[in-house]
């Protein structure tokens, strides 16, 4: 483990890896958009509004993935202090939130056509919308601090915050079967899926898709604050050599 | 020990209590946090009459009588196993039907009867393509269900 912590060794994978999340993201997904909006048939009783689980599965999968990573983050910048571990949750928190964001913009106007509203306060949407709040605490958090200015670890205060919001994330997975909510049930479950095989496919290639473009953003956002430390490194030397 | 495997310790100590504190909470919400009641727990006297509320329940199959005036329909909302009659005068969303999910905003009324200001359609789990729906009931129902 300790080998990849190494920045110089995680840029030897991280480089070549880039491209190709990136343009194998990009092709799974105009296939599974294209799949998802012109070839399967709308639901039986939602019509073409059903469609929209095609974006809003993913961003939802990847809001709660991302903090899910980014607490493993959290937990391992406090524990074994890698020096890549803070700047990996730095990288996840933006494109994190933009996800989430995506997942309660897509809720929202798939919710009025079928429930006949924009927003309710039951356990989902209110536990998704902390989620998103919880993004924003840690990228105001983390944002220009002290950590940012050298290397990009993790404060131990945004280290634990990250460790902390993970509690958020059973609850939002549980929160239709705990309370009675408005938001259904898990359509996919361990024991299968109430969603048909006629409908599934193309969620199979976007969830794909948008997770292989998270993983290209999270790679490229890495790389630059790699690049950036690389750049104060050197200009520090400079001015040192220059004063000496 | 080293002070690497002193901070692992602490961290999963840390991790284990807040996720039991975490636990704690939401079970402690579990009725609190409840976005409706279901036509069981006001069977049970959960619901005072006047108190403002949400209801949550099947639509009664045949259940739907539409009132002389048009615009004030009358529907039976049921869980299996109780059964709360609601009147409510408006528009209702598309996928409102028999036999589906809603939740209504309202309060109870002293005959009983539920009055709703407001009708939402829940959605169920399943989803399939049109033809599917169409298929006899009997057949329709061999599709997966949860």
């Amino acid at each position: 483990m300790h080998a990849y912590a190494n920045p110089t060794r995680f840029l030897a994978i991280a480089r070549p890896l880039t491209p190709w999340l990136l343009g194998g993201g990009l092709l799974l997904l105009m296939v599974g958009a294209w799949a998802g909006l012109a070839l399967v048939p709308g639901d039986y009783k939602q019509g073409e509004t059903a469609r929209i689980l095609y974006v809003h599965v993913p961003s939802a999968w990847l809001g709660m993935g991302g903090w899910t990573s980014l607490a493993v983050a959290g937990l391992v910048q406090l524990v074994w202090r890698h020096p890549l571990a803070g700047i990996a949750a730095r990288a996840i928190a933006v494109p994190g939130m933009l996800f989430t964001a995506l997942c309660l913009a897509t809720g929202s106007i798939w919710g009025k056509p079928t429930w006949g509203t924009w927003w309710e306060w039951d356990g989902r949407m209110t536990s998704m919308l902390v989620l998103f709040f919880l993004y924003a605490g840690f990228i105001a958090l983390t944002r220009g601090d002290e950590g940012a200015r050298a290397g990009g670890a993790l404060s131990r205060g945004a280290a634990v915050y990250a460790l902390v919001g993970a509690i958020n994330i059973p609850i939002i997975n549980r929160s239709v079967v705990w309370w009675n909510s408005l938001h259904q049930g898990p359509s996919i479950t361990l024991r299968g899926s109430s969603i048909d095989g006629a409908l599934l496919w193309p969620l199979g290639l976007t969830l794909t898709g948008f997770s292989l473009l998270f993983g290209a953003i999270v790679l490229m956002r890495m790389r630059r604050i790699i690049a950036e430390n690389r750049v104060t490194a050197r200009l520090r030397r400079l001015a040192d050599d220059e004063e000496g | 020990m080293k002070a690497k495997h002193q901070r692992l310790i602490l961290a999963l100590l840390a991790v284990a209590g807040i996720a039991g504190a975490g636990v704690l909470g939401a079970s402690a919400l579990r009725d609190e946090a409840a976005y409706f009641r279901t036509p069981a727990e006001i069977a049970a006297g959960k619901a005072a009459t006047g108190e403002a509320m949400r209801l949550g329940g099947m639509v009664a199959q045949g259940s739907i009588e539409r009132l002389g005036d048009g615009v004030t329909i009358r529907f039976v909302a049921t869980d299996g196993k109780a059964s709360v009659p609601v009147e409510f005068t408006g528009i209702v969303p598309d996928l409102f039907a028999e036999e589906s999910g809603m939740v209504a905003d309202g309060r109870m009324r002293a005959d009983g009867t539920f009055v709703a200001d407001r009708i939402l359609a829940k959605h169920d789990e399943r989803y399939m393509p049109p033809q599917m729906g169409d298929m006899p009931k009997g057949v329709a129902k061999m599709a997966p269900k949860t």
